[in-house]
């Protein structure tokens, strides 16, 4: 993994970037795989602001599916905003993220393998528990299994989104509240089109429209976030 | 040879002195064009058949909202220009449009509000263009509050550059996803400003407000500017010699 090998095959540059962000996906799945605390409390964080809402309006489950959609969202979005200022934070204090910068290997792919796992450990997760507090605010059956297509395609483009903000905050003190600033306007079209496909679903009527404009939303994510992350964490490190 | 101009823009200096030197002719024509719209607009158009006294605020609320924009812009195509050639003076101007936008961005939420009470009878409406301002707002709040968390300048430039060239992208997204959210929730039944046809006693008072609002937002900026470059330069020897002057 030495910096000169690459500098002297330089037609071995493509591969070996995939081959590195490979190895940085697989790291960060190991380190939080160890640290299973930082997974299970944004689930926890989801459960419970899901269930503060039949506490504050109403246990009834007929009112309650009518703000399923919104329920789930207002908390899916909350919970993945609280994980992602994790998504650099240790990172960038022990001095791996300036090793990455320095490592002469593309910090784009790099950085795009990190918010892919910070995905894989937040995204898919609340997806699979989305179904179970769905249930709980009264949507039908049928509709779990597009609920869970559809938190996770939204958290994948949260997530990527959200890594500029994480980039350009990870030198900041007590981040949260500013990124929260930052990211919540940008992510208001994941929100509108996340929250209307889960309340087709929960209708039982086709989902599809709303859900392939959260798929182009993730398209343009994944091939701008990583860069403009990438620039920011070089910003933070001048 | 005819590019010094541009290079001597990425002297704080010579801005400097340009700045004090433009900003009359900015606000006085500025000032000019919105007293002689207002006139044009609150005394001499006729009232609205359809919307009576009411449909003034055309007058003030529209041309807020084009700035609330056009200032954003403004902002981005500085930040790009102080990101690709790392130039000082296009980071200061960006620093100065962001209040200015925000102000704007606020005084159209407000006018618009002012409007909706007598014409739809409440203050809020989820009117996607009301909705729209307030997430602008939200953004322009973002960029001054990330550039208040840092306490190096050039970091805090740069960073907020970043996140006004994200917010261009982002920007006509979140409009078009209000729009769509919107025409779902709601009937369209609310009445819309500017339709196609407007009588010319009308229209005249309404661009030279359009004219006029630009105009005032360049001399502000101007004279945000001066205050910015003397903020960042204060250890700069040119300094004494303008203060002294």
């Amino acid at each position: 993994m030495s910096v000169s090998a690459v500098t002297m095959t330089p037609q071995t540059e493509a591969p070996a970037a995939l081959e590195v962000a490979r190895l940085a996906l697989a790291r960060d799945l190991r380190l939080a795989f160890r640290k299973r605390e930082q997974l299970i409390q944004p689930l926890a964080f989801f459960v419970i602001v899901a269930t503060l809402f039949p506490l504050s309006t109403t246990p009834e489950l007929a009112q309650l599916r009518q703000i399923a959609p919104g329920v789930l969202w207002v908390a899916a979005l909350l919970s993945s905003l609280l994980a992602l200022e994790f998504l650099f934070r240790d990172d960038a204090h022990d001095g791996t993220l300036e090793q990455y910068a320095l490592s002469g290997r593309s910090l784009t792919w790099l950085l795009f393998a990190k918010t892919a796992a910070h995905w894989v450990l937040t995204g898919v997760p609340l997806a699979l528990t989305a179904p179970l507090a769905g249930a709980a605010l009264g949507a039908p059956a049928y509709s779990l299994p597009g609920i869970v297509v559809v938190i996770a395609t939204g958290t994948l483009a949260l997530s990527l989104l959200g890594s500029i903000g994480a980039a350009l905050t990870v030198n900041v003190k007590r981040s949260g509240v500013l990124l929260s600033l930052l990211t919540l306007p940008l992510a208001v079209p994941i929100l509108i089109f996340g929250a209307r496909a889960t309340e087709l679903a929960i209708r039982n009527e086709s989902y599809a429209a709303p859900l392939e404009l959260l798929a182009a939303i993730v398209v343009l994510c994944l091939t701008l976030a990583p860069l403009a992350a990438a620039a920011a964490v070089r910003i933070g490190l001048e | 040879m005819t590019w010094t101009w541009f290079h001597r823009l990425g002297s704080p200096p010579h801005v400097y002195r340009l700045a004090a030197r433009l900003t009359p002719w900015f606000a006085w024509p500025a000032g000019l064009l919105i007293v002689a719209g207002l006139y044009g607009g609150l005394v001499l158009a006729p009232p609205d058949y359809q919307q009576g006294e009411g449909f003034r605020i055309i007058y003030v609320h529209p041309p807020c909202a084009w700035m609330s924009l056009m200032v954003y812009t403004t902002m981005a195509v500085a930040s790009a220009v102080g990101l690709i050639w790392r130039m000082k003076v296009a980071h200061a101007v960006a620093a100065s449009c962001a209040p200015i936008g925000a102000s704007f961005t606020a005084a159209t939420l407000l006018t618009g509000m002012l409007w909706g009470r007598p014409m739809w009878g409440t203050y809020w409406e989820w009117d996607p263009l009301l909705t729209f301002e307030l997430l602008l707002l939200f953004v322009y709040l973002g960029y001054m509050g990330l550039r208040a968390s840092f306490d190096d300048t050039q970091r805090a430039d740069r960073a907020s550059a970043l996140l006004a060239v994200v917010g261009v992208v982002n920007v006509p997204i979140i409009h078009f996803s209000v729009y769509w959210w919107n025409s779902l929730h709601q009937a369209p039944s609310v009445m819309k400003l500017g339709e196609p046809t407007i009588a010319l006693p009308m229209l005249i008072p309404l661009l030279m407000m359009f004219l006029g609002f630009t105009l005032y937002f360049v001399a502000i900026l101007l004279v945000r500017l001066r205050g910015e470059v003397l903020r960042r330069e204060r250890a700069a020897s040119w300094i004494r010699e303008v203060v002294m002057s």
